[in-house]
């Protein structure tokens, strides 16, 4: 995180070898980030703005981002409340099993994502446990946006958790046992005090977990079908394009979702520069 | 005794609390009762019981057995926000995002709209006791922007804002340096007089105890030794605990011999025990050591190691060869030209005043309590 510090008495060898450091560090990010970002917005506008812009107008092109969003509309949120639970849970309460549900919490981090959305196909496909008894009453998961909902839930589950619960500890429940004691109910205990000492920490990891939400390609693949203007989401319908030699439709909506993580990285660092006591240190894909 | 109305402020009576954590009993059978106006404090090194006492008092904590009665109503019964007590937490628990006013409002802003007072008389309410602790200039300031001392006051006007019955005080100098600590615990003194509020406070700080409290219960292991004025506690220590634990104190081994009891060239003539037991203990309190006792009365030939001058007083290191014993005296520094005490000096000792506990032998040399013996020479001037 912080830049590297040479000390006052550094010799000159030292100070070179510092200097060394710094610019394999510069080329190697250069090489391997920066290149590669700089390299979508160029094939996007490889042919100009207009077919840029036109690219992104076609249906499947709107029906993708708004599918996005509405899978992340609904995952952000029922983590958001997941994660608040799960932290409260395992900063505040003794019990049974507490190791183990924090180890549960990182699942989705050591799985692969593949798996993640074969698990949903097994369960819920037409081949799957519950597959007949769903196809009987009419609903359907899998190739269907539920399936997408459900993976997206699952591949973002511990973003939210994992930010708050090294805070949460931390900070003790003290000032939350004296909110009780000074008359205050449940509620007012969490809107009054405890929200108003995470809210950093908490939209911080809403903004990971968003980001992952829109981001996401193998659970969602597994799932989706790839029923163009139905079940494909804007990654999914980057790597469709792309296979189609659509080169510029696939980078034009590429474009997109490197802006999102432009956006997500500029507020993630201005959370960490101004709140930086008050959001945890080791948070997921934090540093 | 008990008033009849149930507005006025009844006594509060702990009956046989216990409380278990996973492997140790945090309180054992422990009984106390509180009366209205009282300044107890709970007394005892840490993890003795006394901060589980204080936050089953407050509703934080639920004991596993026994009650809690105020005049016939089951304390225990009432929830944390239900039971109007105000609680000062060691590291004082301050709303981080709050300012000081806001803080101190925290209690009257979040009552049921019907017993809520109005915004006006919160503010009246909240300055009042901003002046109170001395704080009308900093009631705009966050918690992180003030003293230790400052915010010790802070988290008392919060608890105080929601007029509780009942003044719970976990460490609440504990935080502080020597100098504020002295003056704040003045003022709690005299804020105590002028409220005549039920206070309760935990220290292991027994000077805090000793100059602060109408009582003082001191705990040990779960357990409360004694519960007494802080005078009774301090001349009369009723377990070797109390003993150790409160003030300091010269621990000598004493062993029945033909005519009594004693300890070396200093015997007495008296067997408190009838010949019961074999071994004891003695407790001497380092200003209950004569240093000059006349030739012909029994004494220890004791030498004087080394004088620690600490202002109005001197503290003595004697040394007793005779039964190979240590002591610890004090005299006033104005006395020592007088008596003439220079390092390596001997000198004549003997207790003035002491309290004695015989050994259980059948029970690996535990001390009985019940046989507690506080002797007096007869012939004391």
């Amino acid at each position: 995180m912080s830049a590297v510090r040479t000390s006052r008495d550094a010799s000159p060898g030292r100070r070179l070898g510092h200097a060394v450091i710094i610019v394999l560090a510069s080329v190697f990010l250069g090489v391997f980030l920066l290149l590669p970002l700089a390299s979508v917005f160029v094939e996007a506008f490889r042919q100009g703005v207009h077919a840029y812009l036109v690219s992104l107008h076609q249906p499947e092109a709107l029906a993708a981002i708004r599918l996005t969003l509405l899978v992340a509309a609904i995952a952000v949120p029922l983590n958001l409340v997941f994660g608040i639970a799960a932290a409260w849970a395992m900063t505040r309460f003794e019990f049974r099993g507490k190791a183990a549900l924090g180890a549960l919490i990182d699942l989705p981090f050591s799985v692969s994502p593949v798996i993640s959305g074969l698990v949903y196909v097994l369960l819920f496909g037409a081949q799957g446990w519950f597959g007949p008894w769903l196809a009987a009453h009419g609903v359907k998961i899998i190739f269907a946006v539920p399936g997408l909902v459900l993976a997206t839930i699952f591949i973002t589950l511990p973003f939210v958790a994992r930010e708050l619960i090294p805070l949460m500890q931390a900070q003790g429940s003290e000032e939350e046992e004296a909110a009780r004691v000074l008359g205050a109910n449940g509620w007012q205990m969490f809107l009054r005090v405890t929200l108003p000492n995470i809210r950093w920490a908490l939209l911080y990891g809403v903004l990971l977990c968003n980001a992952r939400a829109m981001g996401e390609f193998g659970a969602v693949s597994v799932v989706s079908g790839h029923i163009r203007g139905l079940t494909t989401t804007m990654p999914l319908e980057v790597e469709m394009r792309y296979n189609e030699y659509d080169y510029v439709g696939a980078f034009a909506i590429a474009s997109l979702l490197a802006l999102l993580a432009l956006l997500t990285l500029a507020v993630k660092t201005f959370l960490e520069w101004r709140y930086s006591d008050e959001i945890a240190a080791h948070a997921p894909g934090g540093h | 005794m008990r008033p009849a109305a149930t507005e006025i402020p009844m006594t509060l009576v702990l009956d046989r609390l216990t409380r278990r954590f996973a492997d140790f009993a945090a309180l054992d059978d422990v009984s106390l009762q509180m009366a209205p106006g009282e300044f107890l404090a709970l007394l005892g090194p840490s993890g003795s019981g006394k901060t589980t006492l204080l936050r089953i008092l407050a509703g934080l904590d639920y004991p596993d057995g026994g009650v809690v009665m105020q005049g016939d109503q089951d304390f225990l019964a009432a929830s944390a926000r239900e039971r109007n007590v105000g609680l000062v937490f060691q590291h004082y628990a301050l709303f981080r995002h709050l300012t000081v006013r806001e803080n101190v409002a925290f209690g009257l802003r979040v009552r049921p709209r019907r017993r809520r007072p109005s915004r006006a008389q919160i503010r009246e309410q909240v300055e009042r006791l901003l002046k109170r602790v001395q704080l009308e200039e900093l009631g705009d300031r966050y918690p992180s922007q003030l003293s230790g001392g400052q915010r010790q006051r802070v988290a008392l006007a919060r608890a105080l804002a929601v007029e509780p019955e009942l003044l719970l005080l976990d460490e609440p100098f504990g935080a502080l340096d020597a100098q504020v600590r002295i003056t704040l615990r003045r003022w709690l003194r005299e804020l105590h007089e002028e409220l005549q509020l039920t206070t309760v406070f935990v220290t292991h700080d027994q000077e805090e105890a000793l100059e602060l409290a109408d009582r003082i219960a001191v705990m040990n292991r779960g357990r409360i030794e004694q519960v007494g004025t802080p005078q009774a506690v301090y001349q009369d220590p009723a377990t070797p605990f109390v003993c150790e634990f409160i003030g300091r104190t010269n621990r000598i081994p004493l062993a029945r011999h033909a005519q009594g009891w004693g300890a070396g060239a200093w015997p007495l003539m008296t067997d408190p025990w009838d010949g019961r037991y074999r071994h004891g203990v003695a407790y001497v309190r380092p200003e209950h050591l004569t240093l000059s006792v006349p030739d012909g009365q029994p004494a220890w030939e004791a030498r004087l190691r080394h004088v620690y001058l600490a202002g109005s007083v001197a503290h003595l290191d004697l040394y007793v060869g005779d039964i190979d014993l240590a002591l610890e005296a004090d005299v006033a520094s104005e006395d020592l030209g007088r008596l003439g005490l220079q390092p390596g000096a001997v000198l004549r000792v003997a207790p003035n005043r002491l309290v004695a506990f015989p050994f259980d032998d059948d029970h690996g040399n535990r001390a009985v309590i019940r046989d507690r013996w506080t002797w007096r020479p007869p012939d004391r001037r």
